[in-house]
């Protein structure tokens, strides 16, 4: 076995576990994990981010982009406290990333060196795990641990503090073939009693709906999810972090649901006389947040990974813990030849509500509306695209009116609702995809929260492309003061904005500009054509409002379809 | 509802804020805690003691369980089970309560571990309802200080015995 430093054992871990790029920012103690990586240069690539939290974010939309672990490097106490925000995001929507972090050295832990802080402390809640590296000779087995537990049963992030004696010190490399932690062996297969019982259900319902969440992309069952639903002839809607994993132009494809969903999804969900979740964890925003008026005339199969998302918010009948792909195999493989799959009753009432009160729009004011711009968008790209969204108002319309056809094509913070993540995200995306086109969609408001790394960005050379939809305001935000505080608009009109067209010129990237209906699609043509980082600003009207709409803590058949149901 | 839960982990730092942040992000207080290594060094068993909504701790349960630290965690409270506690007791005592608080101790199988001219130190084990008693009891004379070691528990071995036992 070769002896190295612990800095070189990094590098050695990074390349066993398959690692070809990492986001991160260098700084006092893991200089010396930058002085040894440009021997590592050739086989892996850092990203040299201009903030920590941005670096957390690439790392995070790499990982949702392609699946496989995405890896951040940065110093300690500034630094590591820097990338909170990007780990609780990553954690809140199971996402695989692996965080290192430098740290003072050991004899000074706990001392209030320059620098210092409790990385592990600060972020047990939002990590599966993490550790503190106390030897250097630990490093490798600690680190293949890490990626593991992030990638395995529901992806999260990970943290290892790394001390600076740890990382300059010596040892003997020796990268362990398996990982064996006696406390950690998650479930995948679901229990044959369960799924005799869920089948039962299955064969018994009337009105069954697919309510599928993000967990069903992670697992990579969408093509199991596909022929289970085209077997059984049962409709589908999609939770925010669901989309993709079903293609929206299928016939038995309802539609987005939750607080901004279709009214047909939403009563589908309502009417249901059975529910089989997969993947999703019922979180407030999904079901209105009113859980003893969620689907009460439905049972309930609930198929999840994390035992502990069952009876969580909503009590579930048919709980199925394990992997989404292997389960929905299982349940294929169990369905009995002659069970009955005509729906034309149930599937025609979906219709008739979808036509009552379908997702639409109008572009007819001289201002541009946000869900115009997502439309156009939609049919330009034909879906052919990966979309990374910021968060609020564009967010809501994107789940609305762009047809996503492919899972890992639309990545956003769902849970955390992170603004700022989706430029980030976006570049973490194209370096996992790189042949793909991929676009960030941000609000004027997010997209101030991260813009530095449009730096980043140009000095890479990416072909990438953004969208800054400029309603000068924090829109979501002004929604809910016209919807619920008197169009009180405290705080949420911007008096001063940058030109960010200028803006985007200044870094050496390209900049385009809209303000009237009728150049839109020229513009946006124009910027997805243009190769390098191009960024489309977009002057839209700052009174559209997100419809419909479930009031917080409401029931799911209980929305705010337009504005005149404002009271 | 009270309940008494037993949690294997891996005997190493952090473990236990691990657990207590479970609780606290829930807003939930511990009513007693106990940790110690078991029978193998790289092992401690934690024997917690909480009361709260039964569908939160079922979650926090669950949660204990994803955790990588966490081995094994049985919740006693439903099954039959082993339930102690010690508890060390300074009770002030004079010339004529000295006999009366042996007596007491004596009834209730205490020890006296420590004597000064106007305390004893009193150990006592037993279930919660015994520690309970004892020192409600002791009140009335002046307790000083008291030192518990909340509940551990253990589930009860209910096999029956092969022939040959």
């Amino acid at each position: 076995m070769a002896r190295m430093l612990g800095a070189q054992m990094f590098f050695e871990t990074l390349l066993d576990q398959g690692v070809d790029v990492v986001f991160g920012l260098p700084g006092g103690y893991v200089l010396k994990v930058y002085d040894v990586m440009t021997d590592y240069n050739d086989r892996i690539k850092h990203v040299l981010a201009r903030h920590e939290q941005a670096a957390t974010h690439m790392a995070d939309g790499y990982a949702r982009a392609s699946g496989k672990p995405g890896v951040v490097l940065c110093t300690s106490g500034p630094a590591a406290t820097n990338t909170v925000t990007g780990i609780a995001t990553a954690q809140m929507d199971s996402s695989p990333i692996v965080i290192f972090t430098g740290q003072v050295p050991t004899q000074y832990l706990g001392s209030d060196a320059f620098q210092e802080a409790d990385h592990i402390g600060i972020t047990m809640p939002c990590t599966k795990h993490n550790y503190l590296v106390r030897k250097t000779a630990d490093l490798p087995r600690i680190m293949k641990e890490a990626f593991h537990i992030a990638t395995t049963g529901r992806p999260s992030p990970v943290l290892v503090d790394m001390p600076k004696d740890v990382l300059i010190g010596e040892d003997e490399l020796n990268i362990p073939k398996d990982v064996y932690l006696r406390g950690y062996k998650p479930n995948l297969k679901g229990n044959k009693a369960q799924i005799k019982r869920a089948v039962n259900l299955i064969s018994k319902a009337k009105k069954p709906l697919i309510f599928g969440g993000g967990g069903i992309i992670l697992a990579d069952a969408t093509s199991e999810l596909y022929e289970f639903v085209q077997r059984l002839q049962i409709p589908v809607c999609l939770t925010l972090m669901g989309l993709g994993a079903y293609p929206a132009n299928d016939p038995l494809y309802v539609n987005f649901l939750g607080m901004h969903g279709s009214y047909a999804a939403n009563m589908s969900v309502h009417d249901s006389d059975l529910v089989i979740a997969i993947g999703a964890r019922f979180d407030d925003r999904a079901t209105g947040g009113n859980f003893e008026k969620f689907a009460p005339n439905a049972e309930i199969i609930h198929i999840d990974i994390d035992p502990s998302t069952i009876d969580k918010n909503i009590h579930v009948d048919c709980p199925i813990v394990g992997d989404a792909k292997i389960i929905l195999q299982q349940l294929i493989d169990a369905l009995p030849a002659d069970i009955d799959t005509d729906r034309k009753e149930w599937l025609s009432q979906i219709k008739e509500w979808d036509e009552k009160y379908p997702l639409t729009y109008k572009q007819n004011s001289d201002k541009i509306q946000t869900t115009y711009v997502i439309d156009t968008l939609s049919k330009i790209t034909k879906g052919d695209a990966i979309i990374v969204s910021d968060v609020g108002q564009h967010q809501m319309w994107l789940a609305q009116f762009y047809k996503f056809q492919k899972p890992r094509s639309w990545i956003n913070s769902g849970g955390l609702g992170t603004m700022g993540f989706g430029f980030p995200a976006a570049m973490g995306a194209k370096f996992a995809k790189p042949d793909e086109l991929v676009i960030a969609v941000c609000g004027d408001g997010s997209f101030q929260m991260n813009f530095q790394e449009l730096a980043t960005a140009v000095e890479n050379n990416m072909d990438l492309k953004i969208i800054v939809l400029n309603n000068q305001h924090h829109g979501m935000v002004r929604q809910w003061q016209t919807m619920f505080f008197k169009s009180n608009y405290s705080s949420s009109k911007f008096q001063v904005l940058p030109d960010f067209v200028k803006l985007a010129e200044s870094f050496g990237a390209k900049g385009l500009k809209a303000s009237r209906p009728e150049e839109l699609e020229a513009t946006l043509k124009e910027g997805l054509n243009t190769s390098g980082v191009v960024l489309m600003e977009i002057i839209v009207d700052p009174e559209e409002m997100v419809y419909p709409m479930i009031q917080p803590g409401g029931a799911m058949n209980e929305m705010i379809i337009e504005p005149v149901d404002v009271a | 509802m009270r309940h008494t839960i037993s949690i294997l982990v891996d005997n190493e730092s952090g473990v236990l804020s691990r657990i207590a942040g479970l609780f606290s992000a829930r807003g939930f207080n511990i009513q007693s805690l106990n940790v110690a290594p078991t029978q193998e060094s790289n092992t401690s068993r934690i024997t917690l003691v909480t009361s709260g909504d039964d569908f939160i701790i079922q979650q926090i349960i669950k949660r204990f369980n994803n955790m990588v630290n966490v081995i094994k965690v049985r919740d006693l409270t439903e099954i039959k089970r082993v339930e102690r506690e010690m508890a060390l007791i300074k009770v002030n005592t004079t010339k004529e309560t000295r006999a009366e608080v042996l007596r007491i101790a004596d009834i209730f199988r205490a020890k006296v571990v420590d004597i000064s001219p106007r305390t004893y130190t009193l150990e006592l084990t037993g279930d919660l309802d015994k520690v309970t008693a004892f020192i409600e009891l002791l009140t009335q004379y002046g307790v000083k200080e008291i030192a518990r070691t909340g509940t551990v528990s253990m589930a009860r071995e209910n096999k029956k015995p092969k022939r040959g036992d």
